[in-house]
């Protein structure tokens, strides 16, 4: 483990964003632009059932009474929707039984971000379902994981074969007018992935979703939902990527978790969308809607995120705490260098007896980066003995960047008890110089103490995605510090 | 070894070092003494590469090369150490990890394969011995936590671990109990070789009650005003720099 680690860590040469390229695919794409028509063509191409074409159309029209956000400490420029496309997929062949079956051109572009689609050469222990653009490719390990009663597919295949679970859930934790980007999302979503893991199953293999945007001008809109039945266990993860292009591109995800009594979520994501150039040209706007709720007694989710791409970066991963016992986490890493913004965090409601959360936010900045942690703990007038620690640390390189903290409390109930820590660092250049006196590099001084500083949350990680993760803060902080 | 001509240095324009001139051969030990504000931090500053301090006239010469054109790192892994007066915390680095990159990054240099976990958790057993070093602080973040007398060590620790061709302490006695300077004392005495030097910078005589200098060097604004042997340490130490400060004063007004 240690020597993967050296090793893979000395393989980073380049701070360039190494999955930057575009791959040629054919793809079938609607013209651009967003109304109901656009609407109906999205659910027709999927051959949706009605029933969810009217959750679409109610959420469109709720959305055109919906204007954005202005809270966030963030500058976004304007969007215009018009000028997005809201569904890309590559074209379908016939017949799709195996692998083989699979647009070589598609299976290239996934080995080449290291997530090959044949189950053989997989990272033993991981089911992957792959996202391309607006549409689910593949999901590995599908027929292993079913023997054990566990759904893994594409929400597509979900709507289709599982209507009635889709049906129950679907908006269940994030309602259709829940936000700006939620609402939209709910109006347009394309594909993303569905789990379901039965009573009192532990889930044998992390699960995996692994997003790709790849077309131009097309926005991003997955949707995801994750039941874990009474008494089950899971862990999930996500990886994200996309070609470097000069103009902005739309992400706006939702991800659903329900967990019933005594199930255990694990969620980490790993978010590596484009982050723009030197300059601040380009990159991904990254606006997330994830809420888990803790519905059952003594039911746990835990949210980790090592968020390093994206230009900008708008998403709170929440938990409601509704079971009594039940217990909430966060963990982030978010990195902001050169231009990036991101203004990230959770909220943690508690409504059950004896509900307990965590929350541990460090951000890191560099160049002209912006890094606000923004975070909710709210404990309702019934959540009697409810618990809180917050603790939310920033580290800054250079003097160009800004940190920002944004906590909120309300509390209804005496019982509760709730802490909050905060701490702004920088790297000191003693620090730096000590490490070189030891004959360490500055470079390599950087990321020995930025990992230090986020092994906390890293340690969270599942472990190939901890390495992952070492790497991909490496290499988002080079060249930062000169 | 080392070979220091003439020279000058300055801090933000304001000039610290006036003229220095030594020479430290294998295997000797050199101790520099002086009142604060002489410039005995500034030198060894100057050897190990700091940035903020500028160079303004005079060479240095380290096993026949120019010293002052080489990198901070680079001069560290050339066997130059420096034990700091005030050692540097980093939260979240084990010393187990931080040592391990060290240790890579000087092997690495001198042409070796990086040592695997096993021989490095090995060699760090047998010198936590050497210094008597608490095992326990192996495990904590660099310096993080640590009391005064457990930095100081802590150097000694690295110094042992990275084997250096020359190592400057820097002030290592200053804060530290009697137990304590005599760990750190034996640490110096069991690391000396024919092949090292040392050069001890001390405020005060006591350290060198412990660790026997070859040549006893007295720094006083910016300039070495006196060379001798282990005995002069003793003079001073009986006299007081201000038995310096008036022979220098008399020297001027003859």
């Amino acid at each position: 483990m240690e020597k993967d680690q050296d090793k893979i860590l000395n393989d980073v040469t380049t701070g360039e964003y190494k999955y930057g390229f575009y791959s040629d695919i054919e793809m079938d794409r609607i013209p651009k632009g967003l109304s109901e028509e656009v609407v109906r063509l999205i659910s027709g191409k999927k051959n949706e059932p009605e029933w969810l074409l009217d959750f679409r159309l109610k959420s469109y029209r709720h959305w055109l009474t919906m204007k954005m956000p202005t809270w966030p400490n963030l500058k976004i420029p304007p969007i215009n929707y018009q000028e997005i496309i809201f569904y890309a997929a590559p074209k379908e062949r016939k017949n799709l039984k195996s692998v083989d079956d699979i647009d070589p051109e598609l299976k290239k572009t996934f080995d080449k971000l290291g997530i090959p689609l044949e189950e053989q050469k997989h990272l033993s222990g991981v089911a992957v379902d792959a996202v391309i653009d607006s549409v689910s490719i593949k999901t590995t390990f599908k027929e292993t994981l079913a023997e054990m009663g566990i759904i893994f597919c594409s929400f597509s295949d979900a709507v289709k074969e599982y209507p009635d679970l889709v049906k129950r859930y679907m908006g269940s934790v994030v309602p259709y007018t829940d936000n700006f980007f939620a609402t939209l999302n709910s109006a347009v979503f394309s594909d993303g992935s569905f789990c379901y893991i039965p009573k009192g199953v532990r889930c044998p293999m992390e699960l995996s979703t692994y997003f790709r945007i790849n077309s131009a001008n097309t926005g991003q809109f997955e949707r995801t939902l994750l039941i874990a039945d009474e008494e089950s266990y899971v862990s999930y993860l996500e990886g994200c990527t996309a070609p470097s292009r000069d103009e902005n591109q739309l992400h706006a995800a939702i991800v659903e978790i329900v967990a019933e009594k005594n199930a255990e979520v694990k969620y980490s994501t790993v978010q590596n969308w484009y982050p723009g150039d030197r300059e601040g040209k380009g990159g991904v706007f990254n606006f997330v809607t994830k809420r888990g709720m803790c519905k059952g007694e003594n039911s746990k989710i835990s949210w980790t995120q090592i968020e390093t791409g994206s230009a900008i970066t708008w998403k709170y991963p929440s938990c409601i705490l509704r079971g009594d016992n039940s217990t909430g986490e966060f963990y982030s890493v978010a990195v902001t260098n050169n231009y990036q913004q991101a203004d990230t965090g959770t909220k943690m409601t508690h409504i059950g007896k004896n509900t307990k959360s965590t929350i541990v936010s460090k951000g890191i900045t560099a160049g002209h980066g912006q890094n606000s942690y923004r975070g909710l703990v709210k404990v309702l007038k019934n959540a009697t003995n409810a618990r809180n620690y917050s603790q939310c640390d920033s580290l800054l390189l250079g003097d160009k960047c800004g940190a920002h903290t944004f906590p909120y409390l309300e509390v209804d109930n005496q019982t509760a008890i709730v802490e909050h820590e905060a701490t702004t660092s920088k790297i000191g250049e003693d620090q730096i110089f000590y490490c070189n006196q030891r004959g360490i590099s500055t470079e390599d001084a950087i990321g020995l103490i930025v990992n230090g500083y986020a092994r906390e949350v890293i340690n969270k990680l599942p472990m190939e995605f901890a390495v992952e993760a070492q790497k991909l803060l490496q290499i988002s902080l080079e060249g930062s510090v000169g | 070894m080392l070979i220091i001509n003439n020279l000058k240095a300055s801090i933000e324009g304001k000039s610290i070092l006036k003229g220095i001139s030594l020479e430290v051969k294998p295997g000797e030990i050199h101790a520099i003494m002086g009142p604060n504000g002489s410039g005995k931090s500034t030198l060894a500053a100057v050897l190990a590469g700091r940035e903020f301090v500028e160079v303004t006239e005079g060479t240095v010469t380290y096993l026949g090369k120019n010293l002052l054109e080489m990198s901070a790192e680079d001069r560290a892994k050339e066997g130059i150490f420096l034990g700091f007066q005030y050692p540097i915390e980093i939260p979240g680095v084990s010393m187990v990890n931080f040592m391990k990159t060290a240790v890579n990054e000087h092997r690495k240099h001198k042409g070796l394969d990086p040592l695997s976990a096993s021989d490095f958790l090995k060699m760090m057993r047998d010198k936590k011995e050497l210094v008597e070093i608490d095992s326990k602080l192996a495990n904590r973040s660099v310096n993080e936590g640590f009391s005064g007398g457990e930095k100081k060590k802590n150097e000694i620790f690295q110094m042992a671990m990275l084997e250096p061709k020359l190592a400057i302490l820097d002030e290592t006695d200053s804060g530290l109990d009697i137990d304590a300077l005599r760990i750190v004392a034996n640490g110096v005495n069991k690391l000396k070789r024919p092949d090292n030097s040392f050069i001890v910078i001390t405020h005060y005589q006591r350290l060198l009650d412990y660790v026997i200098p070859d040549v006893v060097h007295v720094l006083y604004d910016g300039k070495i005003v006196k060379t001798a042997g282990k005995e002069l340490a003793l003079e001073l130490e009986e006299k007081g720099y201000d038995w310096i400060k008036k022979e220098i004063e008399n020297n001027l007004v003859a």
